[in-house]
């Protein structure tokens, strides 16, 4: 019985743990689909997380914070885009200032503002995006293992948890059976085509960057806003490069990418729970190599000993329309 | 992209990137003002804070010396094409080769220790960059991500070491033992005191003149021997490269860990330098300094060598500058890191077009 409880309370830390980086990821698909390599992920998921907190802080709403947070987010895809489309600047070295950028920008704001050594203050819980309590969850708690299923690992997790669990069919639905969608591939495999069949490259891929930017700011909002209660420094402690590994584990399509980030969450999860923990023959796990798993795993998977890893062909490259 | 007119050489070189720094830094003064602060006092704080007296001057050069080798570590990366963001933690397991190196030698020879020691700030450095090199060589494993999870990885690690086996016997705080009375490297005043001439104490060091040196083999490495030459075209063209004969992966390995050990030997500075102690994070976020140093020195020692003066200006003044002005912290630095690589980096392109209309307009008056 009290295995069960640990596999039930680890599964839930899993899926709490993977909401960004589900979103996260998502984004930095979105964005590669349509032939722009995003590295800026971290930075736009700490930006947003320092809007949704520093709206939620002043006014009150988890709401306000969200709104701002995705604003922020998309502000900088745009910017990005602005760099890798119009621009056609190096698209590594942008993505790389935006995260330096941010990383800098908001603890500065964040001091000059509520002047708390560069964090937000502590929100309260009426400012957050709190745990949400599924129909019937108390009354089926008691039936056995599916019971305990939906009420302790399915119910109880905050809108932002089940937003980033419904955006995967979602967005798979829009690549796959919508025309954007088609359309938004072909500009990531073969932008000549599409600019030969009238449709207007740049456009299309500006459309995708505010598609990862909304994206990746409901994620950093997450992060401030469901997960933890306001924003401290670096917050997002590389989840975006994580959230980028996932996509290419997953191969840039929408299921297998949100299995490769549940893996990714339930080696964190299971980070967290080993810790000063004491395992058998091996004894208790120093608290500096488990932080190290999911970083550990992230290299071993691109490695590519797990099949061949193929990104949208016109990934990375500006289009020229005049050649 | 394809330049609307052809401009002489020596606006490509110097003033195309000037105007794309100062358009960063007008970004950078638009921030100061939006926190409150007047931009141009904040400037002349700036300045005052980093060159107003010796020991002011002292640590500009001092964190110059960090930027030289990160920023040159960053730009041999990049001339063979590959985007090295792992300084930081190349520089702290740069920074454990030399310690480790130190306690193992002790103090028997001080030259020897030294000497050994700065020659395991850069195998270390060189060796973290290893797996990332060869991955991205025989796996194409993306080597942004990969040398960012090393940096995560790194720290880790030295924070293990530091409050486990390497920590200072009966100590609470994350750092070694003091190095061995003197192993270490001499100060500038120490020098110029040697000679008779009196100059305030800073921790500038001898590193300065060995990131000097660095630069200049960095400049030789790349225009006047072969495998700098094989690295500049693989950067530039892999499919040519490979067709010339060049082994693209075994260029690919070495320039990686050639950036590494550049990194590594940032240890030199901060840790051989000055602390004469391995402590936690010594880095600092130094190493991402070296992106910004890279970009702006358009990856051109010479440049980088400018480029780490003015970084250790902004890090020198700046820490003045945080003192003054209680708005502004030392995270603004950071700021204007992020935007000297968005205007030097990512968009160099960005003035073209009008100074190029310009000149072009500047040459038909001449010609009429």
């Amino acid at each position: 019985m009290e295995f069960l409880t640990d596999i039930l309370l680890l599964s839930d830390s899993t899926l709490r743990i993977a909401a960004p980086l589900i979103l996260a990821a998502l984004a930095g698909l979105c964005a590669e689909r349509a032939g722009i390599v995003d590295i800026g992920l971290e930075g736009k998921m700490l930006a947003a997380a320092f809007g949704a907190a520093s709206a939620a802080s002043i006014t009150g709403s988890p709401w306000a914070g969200l709104v701002s947070g995705i604003l922020v987010s998309v502000l900088l895809a745009l910017l990005h885009g602005y760099v890798s489309i119009s621009q056609r600047g190096n698209q590594i070295v942008s993505g790389m200032a935006i995260n330096i950028m941010v990383a800098g920008l908001a603890p500065t704001l964040a001091n000059a503002w509520f002047s708390r050594g560069g964090q937000t203050p502590l929100l309260p819980n009426e400012a957050r995006f709190t745990e949400i309590t599924l129909p019937f969850a108390d009354l089926v708690a008691d039936v056995p293992l599916l019971g305990a299923v939906y009420s302790d690992l399915l119910s109880g997790h905050s809108l932002l948890t089940y937003a980033a669990f419904a955006a995967v069919p979602l967005v798979a639905w829009m690549l796959y059976k919508t025309r954007f969608g088609l359309r938004l591939r072909a500009v990531g495999e073969n932008p000549e085509a599409v600019d030969t069949a009238g449709i207007s490259v740049t456009l299309l891929r500006y459309q995708a960057m505010i598609i990862a930017g909304v994206l990746c700011g409901v994620s950093g909002s997450a992060l401030s806003t469901a997960l933890g209660a306001g924003f401290i420094r670096d917050m997002s402690a590389g989840k975006g490069f994580l959230a980028l590994a996932a996509m290419i584990f997953g191969k840039w399509k929408p299921v297998p990418t949100l299995l490769a980030c549940l893996l990714f969450a339930f080696v964190d999860a299971l980070q967290g729970r080993l810790q000063g923990v004491s395992l058998p023959l091996i004894g208790e796990i120093p608290v500096q190599f488990t932080i190290m798993l999911p970083y550990v795993l992230t290299v071993i998977i691109l490695a590519g000993f797990v099949g061949k890893m193929e990104a949208p062909k016109a990934s990375g490259i500006p289009y020229e329309k005049d050649r | 992209m394809s330049a609307p007119t052809k401009m002489p050489g020596a606006v490509e070189a110097v003033l195309m990137p000037f105007l794309n720094i100062l358009v960063a830094l007008l970004v950078s003064g638009f921030v100061v003002w939006s926190l409150g602060e007047d931009p141009f006092f904040a400037l002349s704080l700036l300045i005052e804070g980093a060159f107003g007296y010796e020991e002011a001057i002292g640590y500009t050069f001092y964190y110059a010396t960090n930027f030289i080798f990160t920023g040159l570590a960053v730009s041999v990366a990049f001339h063979a094409g590959h985007f090295n963001i792992g300084g930081e933690g190349q520089a702290m397991l740069g920074g454990l080769g030399l310690t480790l190196a130190v306690f193992w030698l002790g103090n028997t020879a001080p030259l020897l220790s030294v000497l050994i020691a700065i020659l395991g700030a850069a195998v270390f450095g060189a060796g973290w960059a290893l797996i990332p090199a060869w991955l991205q060589a025989y796996r194409g494993s993306h080597i942004v991500i990969t040398t960012i999870m090393f940096n995560f990885i790194a720290s880790a690690l030295l924070a293990y070491l530091l409050v486990g086996p390497l920590q200072r016997p009966g100590g609470q705080m994350p750092e070694s033992s003091d190095f061995p009375d003197g192993v270490g490297l001499m100060q500038f005043h120490e020098v110029l005191a040697a000679f008779g001439v009196n100059f305030e104490q800073s921790p500038l060091n001898v590193s300065f003149l060995i990131a000097l040196l660095a630069a200049l083999a960095v400049w030789f490495m790349l225009t006047r021997t072969r495998f700098g030459y094989e690295m500049r075209v693989a950067g530039k063209n892999v499919h040519a490269a490979a067709y010339a004969g060049v082994s693209v992966p075994r260029v690919t390995v070495i320039a990686l860990m050639m950036s590494g050990a550049l990194a590594g030997m940032m240890g030199l500075n901060e840790l051989l330098g000055e602390q004469l102690r391995l402590i936690g994070n010594f880095t600092l976020g130094y190493g991402f300094v070296g992106i910004a140093v890279a970009f702006m020195g358009r990856n051109h020692p010479l440049g980088i060598v400018l480029a780490a003066i003015l970084f250790g200006v902004l890090y020198q003044g700046g820490a003045e500058l945080a003192f003054e002005m209680p708005n502004i912290t030392r995270d603004l630095i950071v700021v204007i890191q992020g935007l000297v690589i968005l205007f030097a980096g990512a968009m160099p392109h960005l003035l073209r077009r009008p100074v190029a209309g310009l000149f072009a307009r500047l040459r038909v008056k001449g010609a009429a």
